[in-house]
């Protein structure tokens, strides 16, 4: 029997890397896979995915559940369960194209939800609550069903394999999104199955990342005190549910949330004027336990946007790059010249410094 | 000189043709390949594009040059030898080099000369044209870097934390360090003659090689950072 991870700990190099159109136009997907080639020795074909934004437009007002089943007793839990509380507006199979460094795909299906007015009522709950806590019932009750993105108009593709291949299994090319992000995946600490290959997604937040954090018992401890639930037992699952909660729950802005999770130290903050030094000494207070530590270079896609961040000791690399319209984020920057080769404005965030880019408001309608 | 086109072969065997090269090589089309010039004891290598990780790696006696920017790990455990990069330089370049020199004709990343050493006739040098990320010599036990912040950034010329854990060699930084907080086991001054008489080979190397006058690079003052003692670290531990 394989052993999935937390049954077996293996004692990372991985490759994250985005592409946003400030103006919201299409990029096709093939664009983002190239960036994956030059990085190809940075995974070791035990997980790749990519998360694209805006590629549902005419189901743009519905929850896009992406579904991996591990039989279909898991399809019908899942449908029997779901249909108690969402109202089921399509469901499909995700294309998918047999090739042979893709096997033991798991049932790969997407859903268009919308809640029950009725059953949002009883729950006294906003929508994005509402689904966020379906999402954590189903990945903890639901054996063998794994939600693997729950945002609008946006979805996760993700697999065993290298990303190139990956993107070729799922025909990326067949998708136009205003932000892609992508991860090749080197598992170190765990084995490498479907459900762990990142992006993670919980609404419309996904994470991809590079690196392995020390503080993830410290963190899943803290989140999971809020309702979170981390049952994919691999540490870029709880910088999800942290984005999301800071974010979405404390509505804290972007910069805030690099504050908390990559929190400058104290002899940078003792340094800053009065009224900075207050606001960062607060955060760093209220959300001592989200602050995550060791190695990590992540990429935060959100509707309308992305975020790169670094640790605050920048113990994996990442480069920017723009040309024109579009923004590009990368592990290296031959990725990002894959992407487009005359890219310019190169440049390297320090550690803790976030990169913030947003579609531009009118592009966005 | 022999040329390869590095978009038509996978990236093992385009460092085998290096390797197996008579001659000196010019790689057009370099996009992210790992390791080139790997151990290379003469002859050299040019290169078109973005190398990949590890670049002159483990170099022994040959040169490389850059036409644009080299990514992480730039010379790494170098022996002897030279690299020149016209552009910047990744995170880590001159990774615990202990001969041979490194010029950067724009910024590095963190972690510039972590671990850097010397030994009897072995002195790696690691000129850097513009800026550096923290980090800068970081555990640096040999050897000398300079970083002359000629690029123009609204950043220090280091990041934080420079010349951390250094016991041995010396960093000499050109223009205002006033804003740079270093660590209490290094002592900080103004460069000496005999520091600059150190650097003088190399100053004059990097204006020759990059097209700067050396009245302009010396136009600025140069500040030394050497450890404090023979052994800054003693009054961590017991004494010995």
């Amino acid at each position: 029997m394989d052993l999935k991870e937390g049954q077996i700990r293996i004692p990372s190099g991985c490759a994250v890397s985005a592409v946003i159109s400030r103006q919201g136009n299409a990029v096709n997907g093939e664009k983002i896979v190239k960036s994956m080639i030059p990085m190809h020795e940075r995974s070791n074909g035990l997980g790749g995915g990519f998360a694209a934004y805006g590629i549902y437009p005419e189901y743009a007002e519905f929850y896009a559940f992406h579904m991996f089943f591990d039989s279909r007793q898991a399809k019908i839990d899942f449908e029997t369960y779901i249909k108690e509380f969402f109202e089921i507006v399509k469901s499909e199979i995700i294309p998918t194209k047999k090739i042979r460094a893709i096997v033991n795909e798991p049932l790969i299906m997407r859903y268009f939800l919308a809640p029950m007015k009725s059953r949002l009522a009883d729950a006294q709950l906003d929508e994005r609550e509402f689904v966020a806590r379906t999402v954590m019932r189903i990945n903890c009750k639901i054996e063998g069903a794994c939600v693997v993105s729950s945002g609008k108009n946006m979805g996760v593709f993700k697999a065993v394999g290298y990303p190139e291949d990956v993107g070729e299994f799922y025909s990326l090319s067949e998708y136009d999104a205003y932000l892609w992000t992508a991860h090749g995946r080197y598992p170190t600490n765990t084995p490498g199955w479907w459900g762990g290959a990142h992006p993670f997604g919980l609404l419309d937040y996904t994470v991809v990342h590079n690196g392995e954090i020390s503080s993830y018992d410290a963190n899943r401890r803290f989140i999971e005190m809020f309702g979170y639930k981390c049952t994919l037992q691999t540490d870029t699952e709880v910088i999800t549910y942290i984005a999301d909660f800071l974010l979405r729950r404390q509505k804290l802005t972007l910069e805030e949330t690099a504050l908390v999770i990559a929190a400058p130290f104290w002899s940078t903050i003792a340094k800053c004027d009065k009224e900075k030094k207050d606001k960062l000494t607060y955060l760093r207070y209220v959300f001592s336990s989200l602050l995550i530590t060791g190695p990590f270079s992540i990429i935060l896609g959100f509707d309308g946007g992305v975020m790169a961040l670094n640790d605050r000791l920048k113990l994996r690399s990442m480069v920017t790059g723009e040309k024109k319209d579009l923004f590009f984020i990368a592990s290296e920057e031959a990725a990002i010249r894959a992407m487009e080769p005359e890219a310019e404005n190169i440049y390297s965030p320090d550690g803790g410094e976030p990169i913030i880019v947003k579609v531009e408001k009118e592009a966005q309608k | 000189m022999i040329t390869i086109n590095a978009s038509t072969h996978d990236n093992a065997s385009l460092c085998e043709m290096i390797k197996q090269a008579k001659d000196d090589v010019k790689i057009s089309h370099c996009l992210g390949e790992r390791f080139l010039g790997v151990g290379l004891k003469d002859r050299y290598i040019e290169i078109d594009g973005t190398p990949g990780n590890a670049l002159g790696a483990y170099l022994n006696g040959g040169s490389v040059k850059v036409n644009g920017n080299a990514q992480d790990a730039v010379g790494d455990t170098m022996n002897a030898g030279t690299i020149v990069i016209y552009g910047n330089a990744g995170d880590a370049v001159g990774y615990a080099m202990r001969g041979g020199k490194i010029y950067i004709k724009g910024n590095a990343g963190y972690r510039a000369g972590i671990h850097i050493k010397a030994y009897k006739e072995k002195f790696p040098v690691i000129v850097i044209g513009g800026r550096c990320g923290s980090f800068l010599g970081e555990y640096q036990a040999g050897g000398l870097i300079i970083v002359l912040g000629l690029c123009k950034s609204e950043k220090n010329v280091t990041g934080n934390f420079p010349c951390t854990g250094m016991h041995g060699g010396r960093v000499l930084i050109r223009g205002d360090v006033s804003k740079i907080t270093f660590p209490e086991q290094v002592s900080v001054g103004e460069a000496t003659e005999e520091d600059m008489n150190t650097a003088m080979p190399y100053i004059k190397e990097f204006c020759s090689l990059f097209g700067y006058e050396l009245s302009e690079v010396l136009g600025s003052a140069f500040t030394a950072v050497k450890p404090n003692s023979a052994n800054p670290y003693k009054q961590m531990y017991v004494e010995n």
